[in-house]
């Protein structure tokens, strides 16, 4: 504790990493050469580092449990956050591709286990380009959940290979997620929510949930509310995208 | 330290140095060579050298040649490489079939089983299809265009398989991926479904083939990779069944005396109606011989074929299903500084005794005895007599070409942070 009253990146009154320590830029490029460690495949992946509570011992083998939520681009973490105490015995993931902003959301993960004792065990972050190593990470079928939550948009037709839904990067997506586990979009960019929603509508794999279903599914009122991103959104009384589907099998 | 980095520029933009390339008949009908942008072909049926013919005049390919393939029926060749063409041969009249443009450079070429479909891969990750059911006969087609099959997300892709019951396609990558992907029946609509993949390498993968047997014909995936070992994989769960170190093996054997830590495998290529496997590896003169033992699902050395008296490290080995011979080529165009521009030198291993793998008889022929002799030597390498020295040039300018091709550059902290330094979000306001 006497640590952390000295150092200025933890707020005081919260015990919070303050946000304006961990700036960053907004954008950074999917495409450049990583050179973070990626584990060589998802059995390599150490869960004891990242959920110690449920992983007491690197050594201990607890095949039952693995990661079902990932949010991809979880930016500094809110949705996590909420999605945390909302399904306490779900591990999930944050992945970031921004060295700061992962930093952040370590920080302040670690600061909400210290706060609260008990609580948010079960989340975790992790710095990676999951455009490039979501398979390095997910075993077939393994996630329930993935969240694509504003993601950059990625405007000229040049780069639209860069955006984080596509038609070729779905057929990964659907591969990591189980059958029946959910994809969740939403942005303030019109042109960006049309391109996702028409990418997910045309991919075999993937079905639209239904009215009924979105308003009993208590994750998607988070979509907009739970995000800094979605919260300035809604401060400057934007509007949202989102585009809510299913993994399915293919008919074939 | 602003120097350092311009330095390292230019030496990127170097004219990139083309390896050899080597492609055998089904049937051991023909032999083909390409060499840069040049493609050579002897038919061993006639006992004399290919013409090929095109609309268009020679150099039928505009740049350097990256992947070259016969189709399993022994009916279609397909080239591609540098200058963005994609073009499909008749392997019987050796006329162009059809030519399709691609958007990037391609990297890798493969015939699904049927001969109906034609894939390639760019060097920006992407597969693309072209249906060919629509030609019939040997009439040129025009204007074909390919579909995209699939995505690795912006990686080069280095090499494309089909299973041996032709249900998959797998696809590997310098970020250490093998992608398995069921070949869908529409492929033209993209193959989605994604039965596995095969992680466990931890550098690139360079090559991948398959070994099969009477028994087991849907075979098992094997691959070479930039970190010196032969892995052995189921590709249904995509498990790693056994990884063999040849590096390890080879370096203490005989290689140029280069002292690095590691040995790149270039390629490898099974022997058909055995369970052996041939390896080239980056130093090594002559090649590993691999043995799958199917029912242990492992991998072992069965020997080292070495070729004495010549600088022959091979870049690129072919085989037929019908002969039990092993072709290997070497050599390498756009050498820099040199006064030939390009070089190649064919080589053949024969013995492969089927009975009993763990007593592996191979032997390099000479030239006469090879298929087609001096005659077949002459068009594939251009001459009979190539000077010796140029091989070891061709050794090293292929390994750095390698390297700078697929290896990921690395960056020293202080490097790294140096570039950073202007970034507007490292000045921290107090």
């Amino acid at each position: 504790m006497l640590e952390q009253e000295t150092n200025p990146t933890i707020s005081k009154s919260t015990g919070l990493p303050r946000k304006r320590f961990y700036r960053a830029r907004a954008h950074s490029n999917p495409l450049s050469d990583s050179h973070f460690p990626v584990p060589i495949s998802p059995s390599h992946v150490d869960y004891s580092l990242h959920y110690p509570h449920f992983f007491p011992s690197a050594d201990q083998v607890n095949c039952s449990k693995k990661i079902q939520f990932a949010d991809i681009g979880c930016g500094f973490g809110g949705l996590l956050i909420s999605l945390s105490t909302l399904f306490p015995e779900v591990l999930m993931i944050g992945m970031e591709l921004r060295d700061k902003v992962t930093e952040y959301v370590k920080e302040r993960i670690l600061a909400l286990r210290v706060s609260n004792p008990g609580q948010y065990q079960n989340v975790s972050v992790v710095r990676t380009n999951s455009m490039k190593y979501i398979p390095n990470y997910f075993e077939k079928g393994q996630l329930t959940k993935m969240f694509f939550l504003f993601p950059d948009p990625h405007f000229k037709e040049k780069n639209h290979r860069r955006r984080v839904i596509s038609p070729h990067l779905l057929d990964e997506y659907a591969y990591v997620l189980g059958v029946g586990g959910i994809i969740y979009t939403i942005t303030d960019v019109e042109e960006l929510g049309d391109w996702m929603r028409s990418c997910l509508e045309n991919h075999p794999m993937f079905e639209a949930l239904t009215k009924e279903e979105l308003e009993a599914d208590p994750v998607v009122k988070l979509l907009s509310s739970a995000t800094e991103e979605g919260q300035k959104v809604a401060r400057n009384g934007g509007q949202t995208f989102q585009a809510v589907f299913r993994r399915t099998v293919p008919t074939s | 330290m602003e120097e350092k980095q311009i330095e390292e520029k230019e030496t990127n933009r170097n004219v990139e140095v083309a390896p050899a390339l080597i492609a055998v008949h089904p049937n051991q009908n023909s032999v083909a060579v390409a060499i840069g942008s040049d493609l050579r072909v002897y038919d061993l049926l006639g006992d004399c050298a290919v013409s090929l013919s095109d609309d268009s005049s020679p150099p039928f390919h505009k740049d350097s040649i990256r992947a070259i393939r016969y189709g399993a029926n022994g009916k279609l060749f397909v080239s591609a490489g540098d200058d963005k063409v994609v073009k499909i041969w008749s392997a019987e009249s050796w006329k162009c079939i059809s030519a399709v443009c691609s958007e990037k450079r391609v990297s890798a070429v493969a015939i699904s089983n049927d001969g109906q479909h034609v894939c390639f891969a760019d060097k920006f990750g992407v597969v693309w299809v072209v249906d060919l059911r629509d030609i019939n006969g040997n009439q040129a087609v025009v204007d074909k265009k390919a579909a995209p099959l699939l995505a690795h997300y912006c990686s080069i892709i280095t090499s494309l398989e089909f299973s041996p019951d032709g249900q998959f396609i797998i696809s590997a990558d310098r970020d250490f991926k093998i992608r398995v992907t069921v070949f869908p029946k529409g492929p033209l609509d993209g193959a989605h479904e994604i039965q596995s993949f095969c992680l466990g390498h931890t550098e690139f993968v360079s090559c991948l083939d398959f070994v099969c047997t009477v028994d087991y014909p849907q075979g098992y995936l094997v691959s070479g990779s930039g970190d010196s070992t032969v892995r052995l994989w189921d590709i249904i769960s995509g498990s790693l069944l056994d990884t063999c170190e040849v590096g390890a093996k080879a370096g203490h054997l005989e290689f140029d005396g280069s002292d690095e830590g590691y040995f790149t495998v270039t390629d490898l290529c099974t022997i058909p109606n055995s369970t052996l496997v041939a390896v080239a590896i980056q130093s090594l003169q002559g090649i590993v011989l691999l043995n799958c033992d199917i029912s242990a699902q492992t991998l072992s050395v069965a020997k080292v074929v070495s070729i004495k008296g010549e600088n022959f490290v091979p870049t690129n080995l072919g085989s037929s299903s019908s002969s039990g011979l092993l072709w290997m080529v070497t050599g390498a165009a756009n050498l820099p500084r040199f006064d030939h521009p390009s070089a190649s030198r064919v080589k053949v291993i024969s013995g492969f005794k089927k009975s009993s793998p763990e007593a592996v008889e191979a032997n390099v022929l000479e030239d006469d005895d090879i298929p087609g002799g001096v005659k077949l030597l002459e068009k594939l390498q251009g001459s009979t007599s190539v000077e010796e020295k140029v091989f070891v040039t061709v050794a090293e300018a292929v390994k750095t070409a390698m390297c700078n091709l697929l290896i990921k550059k690395q960056y020293s902290v202080e490097k790294r942070e140096f570039r950073k330094s202007t970034r507007n979000d490292k000045k921290i306001k107090q």
